[in-house]
C-alpha cells in the first residue's frame, strides 16, 4: 500500500515566502508535494477564519509564511499577522487541534533551501499527527 | 540652463541601485530611457548582498520588485551587456556609441529552464559569486536576474576556441542558441545623459602584510557577503575555507584600501564600518557561538540610526570593537590566523582567529577611468566623477549628470537619493512636458463581461520538458476539461511566446472567453505578460489567473513525477475556481492638481522649490520665520573654497524671480487635508495677520532642525564657552587666542540622542583649519569619540593633522572636564581637563575659548506636522522614510516626500542632493494630468462596518478614515471609507475587520473560500 500523503494548505506572501517558493524551484531544491499554495499580497491578507475554512474542508495541516519582521512589503502587515496568530494558536489549542497542524513562518525571497526545510518540517510534523478529522463535518 | 532641443531621452549609464531608480523615475517623467549595464542582468551590487544595515532588510527581497518595475516599464529600453563606447555632439543632442555584446542566446526564446547548463561541459570561475564556486561557460548571472535569459562566454566556450562541442545547442529545445550572433555597435541619440556607473571593490593584494590569497582564510567583505547569502555558494552557511569548518572566532579589518595615503586612497569608503557591523552581527545570528570581533581606526556610523545598531551590535549580540590598526597577519596552527596589532593604549599584542575578513574599500571604477577622455568628462585626485559642492550632480560636462557611488562613496539610500537628483535636473535640461496619456500602450477597447457566465479558458504549459518532463501535462489538459465553466483547455508549448500568447487571443475570440488560467511558472514574473495579453484582446486584465507548477511543482518535486501530477492538478483546480469567481476590476483615475506645497525655506526647502519651478510647476514655499534660508544663513564657509553666504544670496533671488514661486513668510500651519493629488491647505501668513487657504497636489516636508543648546561644560555660564555655529560667526575677526579646544559629540551619541550629528566633525575640522590659516602659532585640540569625516571629507581630516591640529579621544567614561582657570569665573580663561587614553592619565589643557559641537535637534513642531500629513516621525522626532534603503524621500503616504534637515541631519551637498531627488518623485506625480490607482484594492460594504475603528488603526498607508455618510435613504452614521488613491492592496483592513465589512478585490474572501475548498481531499 502507498504511504499516506496528508495534503496541506500553504498560504504565502507574493513579496517574501511565495518568491522563497519560486527561489526553491529555481535551485531544483527537492520538497515534499504535499503543499498547495495560495498567494497572498501579504500575510495581513490572512483571516485566521481562512485557516479554521481549510481544516473544516478536510486539509491535514495549514502553514502561513511571510516576510521576516521588520521585511514586510507593506510595512506592517506581518506584525499585524503575528499578533492574529499568536492568538488563534491559543484558540486552536484550546478546541482540540493538535499543536503542528497549524504552523507559521518567516521565509524571505533569498531563502530557497529555508522554504524547502520549512515544508519537509510541516511535511513530516503532520504525517506523524495523521489526518485531521475534528474540524471535517462527516455526514 | 534647459534647451529647447526636442530630443526628450536619456542614456543612463549603469543599472545598479541608481540607474534603476534614474532610470525609472526619468521614465516616469516621460522621458525615453535607455539604460546600458555591462553585465547580463540589470541589479548591480546589491544582488550580491545579502541583507542590508540598518534594518537587515534582505537585499535581493527590496531589490527584485524594483527590478522587474525597471524591466517592464514601457518608457525604458534595457541594453544589456552592453558598454558605452563614445559620447559626440551636443548637450540636448547627444550621439552616444554603445556596443552589445553577442550573448549567443535569443532571450526572446529562451525559457531559462537551465538544460543548456545542464550540458555545457566547461566550468569556469563565478564572478558573482566571487569566485566562490564555478558556473558553466554558458550561465545566468544569478538566479534572479532580470533578463533571466542565459548568456554564452565565448572567450572560453569550446565552440568558439576550439570549434566543437555545441552540446547546449542540442539541449536547447526552445531553439533559443545562436551561435552566429554577433556584437552589434548602435548608436543613440540622447538629449542628455546620467551617469550610474558605480564601483570596483578594493583588491587587497597590495596589502602582503594580510595574506590575502596567500592564506585560506582571509577572505574579502564582498567575498564574505556572498558566503552569508542564503542564495550564495553556501547557502548562507559559514565555513572556513580551508576546512568547511564552522569558525569561532572572525576578525574583521576595517579601512583595506580607504583611509591610506600610501595606496592614494585617502579617502573615507563610507559603507565599510556599518556593513562590518552588520556582518558580524549576522554571523552571530547564523553561528551563535561565534566571536566576532571588528578592528577599527574610528567607528563612522554617521547616518540615520547606525548609532543605534552600533550600541545594538555591542550590547545585543556582544560584537568585540577593538580600536588598532592590525599590522601584520601570519599563520598560525596551520590554517589559523595571527593578528598582530598595537592597542590603542601602545602595546603590542596579538590575538589568533579562524577567519579574518578584510573590509574592502569602494573605488572609482577602472572602465570609466579609460573612457574619461572619450565622454569628455572631469575626474577628481581619486578617479570619482568631479562635481562642485553645490551642484553635487553635474558633471564638467552640461548635460551629463552622474549619480551613485561613481561620484564618490555612498550608501544605498544616498545613491537612490543622487539617483532620483539626477532625474530633477535632467528634467529641467531636457524642459520635459506634461504628459496627456496614462500609459504609451494603445489597447482596444475593453468588452463588457458584467453578469455573462463564466467561460474559463486553460492553458497548461510545458516549457519545453521543464513541466512536462516530470508532470503529465496531457493527463492535467483532460482534468482541466471536466472542470465547471471551462470552454476550453489545451496543452502549450512556451505559454510566453509570442506565437503562443497569440493561440490566446484567437482562442479568447474563438470560444467567447472571459477568464483566463495559465498553468506554467511564475505569476511574480510572468503575470504582467499575460494580463498585457488579454488586454490586447479585449478583456480586462484582472479576469486572469496562473496556477504556478513549474517553479513550485515540476522543479521541486523532479522525482515524484505522480505526486507532481496531481499537486499540478490541484493547482489547476484552485486556479479555475478562483478564475471562476474573478470580475472586472477598474483602477479609479485620481486627478492631480499640477502645484506643489514646499514646507520650509531652509536650504533644502527653497532647491526643492527650484527644482520644481524650474520645470514648469507652481510652487508654494512657506517659511514659519521672516526670512528665508534656514541654518545657511549662520553657515559662512565650507571645506574647500566655496561661499555658501553667496550661494544663499544666488538662491534666494533665483526663488524670488522665479514668477512660479509664490513665497509666505511668518507662517503658522492650520490643518493639511487631502490625499494624492488634492490637498487642501490652511495657513496664516504674517503672524497670523491673514489667513490663506491652497490647493496643491503634492507636499514636500523641508521643515530642518535645530542645533542643540546643551547644559553641560559651563555653556551658557561662562563667557568663552560657545557652540560651533555661534563660533563661525565670529571667525573672521577672532583675536589672537594661545589655544582653542573643541569638544565632539556634545549631546550626541548619549542618552536620548542616541545618533550622531554627522555634521560637526567636518564643520569643526573646518572651522580648525580657518583659525590656523590665520593664526597659525594657535594651538588648537579637538577632543572627540571618533573622527567622522566620511567619504571625500577624509582629506581634510589628513590636511588638519598636517596643520598641528591636535586630536586627542575621550570616551564615555572619562568626559573631558571643564572648570574656570583663575578668579574670573565668568570672562577668564579655561581649565579643560581630559584623560590621555594613550599615555594612560589626566591630561590639563589651558585655554582661551572653549568651542562645543553640539547635537542636531528635530523640531518639537514636527510632532504637529505628522499629525497633521498622517506620517510617521523616529523616536527622535525626525521624519521616517517608507523605507530606509530604497524610498529615503518618499512617504508611505502617497504624495508626500521628505528632504533635507528634516529626514536627519546632513551636510550642504547631501540636502541639495535630496531635495533634488523629493523634487523628481514630486514632478513624477505632477508631471501626469491623471493617475490611475490600483485596482486591487479594498472596498467597505458600508450596511455591515460598525465603525471600530480596527481597519483605521492597522492601516500602514493612512488610507482608511472613518466618515459620516448616508448608507440607506435616513440613515446617515459613520462608517469606514477607503481612499482609493491611497491604498495599496495589503489586505490587512480586510483580514483585521471583524464585521466581515471589508474585502480585497483581487483577493477577495469568496475568491480564496472557493480556491481552498476546490481541492480534492
Amino acid at each position: 500500500m502507498k504511504e499516506w500523503q496528508p495534503k496541506i494548505l500553504a498560504f504565502l506572501c507574493n513579496w517574501c515566502s511565495y518568491a522563497g517558493a519560486d527561489l526553491a524551484g529555481v535551485s531544483r531544491i527537492q520538497y515534499p508535494p504535499n503543499i498547495r499554495v495560495i498567494r497572498v499580497p501579504c500575510s495581513g491578507r490572512i483571516d485566521p477564519i481562512f485557516v479554521l475554512k481549510c481544516l473544516e474542508n478536510g486539509f491535514d495541516g495549514v502553514l502561513v509564511s511571510g516576510c521576516h519582521p521588520g521585511d514586510c512589503h507593506y510595512i506592517s502587515g506581518n506584525y499585524v499577522a503575528r499578533r492574529k496568530f499568536a492568538v488563534l494558536k491559543a484558540i486552536l489549542e484550546f478546541i482540540g487541534i493538535e499543536p503542528g497542524r497549524v504552523q507559521f513562518s518567516w521565509v524571505s525571497a533569498g531563502e530557497g533551501e529555508k522554504f524547502a526545510q520549512v515544508i519537509s518540517k510541516v511535511t513530516e510534523d503532520i504525517k506523524e499527527l495523521g489526518p485531521a478529522k475534528r474540524l471535517v463535518k462527516s455526514f | 540652463m534647459s534647451n529647447n532641443s526636442s530630443n526628450k531621452s536619456v542614456l543612463v549609464v549603469g543599472a545598479g541601485i541608481a540607474g534603476i531608480q534614474a532610470a525609472l523615475d526619468s521614465a516616469e517623467l516621460g522621458a525615453d530611457v535607455h539604460l546600458i549595464e555591462r553585465t547580463p542582468s540589470i541589479g548591480g551590487r546589491m544582488p550580491q548582498l545579502d541583507k542590508t544595515f540598518p534594518t537587515n532588510d534582505c537585499s535581493i527581497c527590496i531589490l527584485a520588485p524594483k527590478m522587474t518595475e525597471c524591466a517592464r516599464h514601457p518608457g525604458i529600453t534595457l541594453h544589456i551587456y552592453s558598454s558605452l563606447l563614445s559620447v559626440t555632439g551636443e548637450p540636448g543632442d547627444f550621439q552616444c556609441t554603445i556596443k552589445e555584446h553577442a550573448r549567443y542566446v535569443d532571450p526572446e526564446k529562451c525559457v531559462s529552464c537551465g538544460l543548456c547548463e545542464e550540458k555545457c561541459p566547461v566550468k569556469i570561475v563565478d564572478e558573482f559569486d566571487m569566485e566562490l564556486r564555478q558556473r558553466k561557460v554558458i550561465h545566468r548571472y544569478f538566479l534572479q536576474s532580470i533578463p533571466s535569459s542565459y548568456v554564452i562566454d565565448s572567450t572560453r566556450c569550446l565552440y568558439f576556441t576550439k570549434g566543437v562541442c555545441r552540446l547546449c545547442e542540442k539541449a536547447c529545445a526552445a531553439d533559443a542558441i545562436d551561435f552566429d550572433d554577433k556584437d552589434k555597435i548602435i548608436t543613440l541619440n540622447c538629449g542628455a545623459v546620467i551617469l550610474a556607473s558605480g564601483i570596483d571593490p578594493h583588491n587587497p593584494i597590495g596589502y602582503g602584510q594580510y595574506g590575502y590569497k596567500r592564506f585560506k582564510n582571509v577572505v574579502t567583505s564582498l567575498e564574505f557577503e556572498r558566503m552569508l547569502s542564503a542564495s550564495g555558494p553556501q547557502r548562507g552557511h559559514i565555513v572556513r575555507p580551508s576546512d568547511t569548518e564552522e569558525p569561532k572566532r572572525i576578525a574583521f579589518i576595517q579601512c583595506v584600501g580607504s583611509r591610506d595615503i600610501e595606496k592614494k586612497n585617502d579617502y573615507c569608503s563610507s559603507v565599510c564600518c556599518m556593513y562590518a557591523i552588520k556582518q558580524a552581527i549576522i554571523a552571530k545570528e547564523h553561528i551563535k557561538k561565534t566571536e566576532p570581533t571588528i578592528f577599527f581606526i574610528d567607528i563612522r556610523a554617521f547616518g540615520k540610526d547606525f548609532d543605534k545598531y552600533y550600541e545594538r551590535a555591542k550590547s545585543q549580540f556582544g560584537v568585540q570593537f577593538t580600536r588598532a590598526r592590525v599590522a601584520e597577519i601570519k599563520q598560525d596552527n596551520g590554517d589559523d590566523l595571527r593578528l598582530s596589532f598595537t592597542s590603542e593604549y601602545g602595546k603590542r599584542e596579538s590575538e589568533v582567529f579562524d577567519l579574518v575578513v578584510l573590509s574592502v574599500g569602494l573605488e572609482p571604477r577602472k572602465a570609466m577611468k579609460e573612457i574619461q577622455d572619450i565622454i569628455d568628462i572631469k575626474f577628481d585626485e581619486y578617479g570619482f566623477c568631479r562635481t562642485e559642492p553645490f551642484e553635487p550632480l553635474n558633471t564638467t560636462r552640461p548635460g551629463i549628470f552622474v549619480c551613485g557611488a561613481a561620484s564618490g562613496p555612498k550608501d544605498i539610500p544616498e545613491s537612490v537619493m543622487s539617483a532620483s537628483g539626477a532625474v530633477a535636473d535632467c528634467a529641467e535640461f531636457l524642459a520635459l512636458k506634461r504628459q496627456e496619456k496614462v500609459s504609451k500602450k494603445v489597447f482596444p477597447e475593453e468588452k463588457d463581461t458584467i453578469g455573462d457566465r463564466p467561460r474559463i479558458g486553460a492553458f497548461i504549459c510545458h516549457c519545453g520538458t521543464n513541466i512536462a518532463g516530470v508532470v503529465d501535462v496531457n493527463n492535467v489538459v483532460e482534468f482541466a476539461k471536466t472542470l465547471p465553466n471551462v470552454e476550453h483547455a489545451q496543452d502549450i508549448m512556451y505559454a510566453c511566446s509570442q506565437d503562443s500568447l497569440d493561440i490566446i487571443k484567437e482562442n479568447i475570440k474563438e470560444h467567447n472567453l472571459n477568464r483566463i488560467l495559465v498553468a506554467a511558472c511564475t505569476p511574480r514574473t510572468h503575470e504582467p505578460l499575460f494580463r498585457e495579453t488579454l488586454r490586447e484582446a479585449g478583456l480586462n486584465q484582472y479576469l486572469f489567473e496562473m496556477a504556478n507548477i513549474r517553479d513550485q511543482c515540476s522543479w521541486a518535486h523532479m522525482n515524484e513525477p505522480e505526486l507532481a501530477t496531481e499537486k499540478a492538478k490541484d493547482l489547476v483546480e484552485m486556479g479555475v475556481a478562483k478564475a471562476r469567481n474573478l470580475f472586472p476590476l477598474k483602477g479609479l483615475p485620481v486627478e492631480i492638481n499640477p502645484k506643489a506645497l514646499v514646507i520650509g525655506g531652509g536650504l533644502a526647502g527653497m532647491i526643492a522649490s527650484l527644482a520644481i519651478a524650474d520645470v514648469g510647476y507652481e510652487v508654494y514655499l512657506l517659511e514659519k520665520k521672516k526670512e528665508l534660508g534656514g541654518n545657511l544663513r549662520n553657515i559662512y564657509n565650507t571645506l574647500g573654497d566655496k561661499d555658501p553666504q553667496e550661494f544663499l544670496r544666488d538662491t534666494i533671488k533665483k526663488l524670488k524671480d522665479n514668477k512660479l514661486i509664490t513665497i509666505f513668510k511668518n507662517v503658522d500651519l492650520l490643518n493639511i487635508d487631502g490625499y494624492i493629488g488634492n490637498y487642501k491647505t490652511a495657513f496664516t501668513e504674517e503672524n497670523g495677520k491673514s489667513k490663506k487657504e491652497i490647493e496643491h497636489g503634492i507636499v514636500i516636508v523641508a521643515t530642518g532642525a535645530e542645533e542643540s543648546k546643551p547644559d553641560e561644560y559651563l555653556y551658557g555660564k561662562h563667557k568663552r564657552v560657545t557652540t560651533q555655529i555661534e563660533f563661525e560667526k565670529k571667525i573672521a575677526d577672532l583675536p589672537r587666542y594661545k589655544t582653542i579646544v573643541m569638544i565632539q559629540c556634545v549631546g550626541s551619541r548619549e542618552g536620548e540622542r542616541l545618533y550622531c550629528s554627522r555634521v560637526c566633525c567636518g564643520q569643526a575640522i573646518k572651522n580648525a583649519l580657518l583659525i590656523k590659516k590665520s593664526h597659525p602659532n594657535t594651538e588648537i585640540y579637538i577632543l572627540y569619540r571618533d573622527i567622522r569625516t566620511y567619504g571625500l571629507m577624509e582629506k581634510y581630516y589628513s590636511q588638519a593633522r598636517d596643520n598641528g591640529i591636535i586630536f586627542m579621544r575621550y570616551d564615555l567614561e572619562h568626559k573631558p572636564q571643564v572648570e574656570p582657570l583663575g578668579k574670573d569665573n565668568i570672562n577668564g580663561s579655561l581649565k579643560i581637563a581630559t584623560f590621555d587614553l594613550l599615555l594612560n592619565k589626566k591630561v590639563t589643557i589651558e585655554a582661551e575659548l572653549l568651542v562645543l559641537s553640539t547635537a542636531i535637534d528635530a523640531p518639537q513642531a514636527n510632532k504637529e506636522l505628522a499629525k497633521m500629513l498622517k506620517v510617521p516621525l523616529n523616536k527622535e522626532a525626525f521624519f521616517l522614510e517608507a523605507h530606509m534603503k530604497l524610498r529615503p524621500v518618499d512617504f508611505a503616504t502617497d504624495g508626500v516626500f521628505m528632504c533635507g534637515l528634516a529626514h536627519c541631519p546632513k551636510n550642504i551637498d547631501e540636502s541639495i542632493i535630496q531635495a533634488k531627488a523629493a523634487a523628481a518623485r514630486a514632478l513624477t506625480i505632477l508631471t501626469k494630468k491623471i493617475i490611475e490607482a490600483e485596482g486591487t484594492i479594498s472596498w467597505v460594504s458600508p450596511e455591515r462596518c460598525t465603525a471600530c475603528g480596527v481597519c483605521v488603526k492597522v492601516c500602514a498607508y493612512s488610507a482608511v478614515e472613518l466618515k459620516e455618510k448616508t448608507i440607506a435613504p435616513k440613515i446617515t452614521r459613520m462608517v469606514a471609507e477607503i481612499n482609493e488613491a491611497l491604498c495599496k492592496g495589503c489586505g490587512v483592513c480586510a483580514a483585521s475587520c471583524r464585521s466581515g465589512a471589508i474585502n480585497l478585490r483581487g483577493f477577495t474572501d469568496d475568491q480564496i473560500y472557493e480556491a481552498l475548498s476546490a481541492v480534492r481531499i
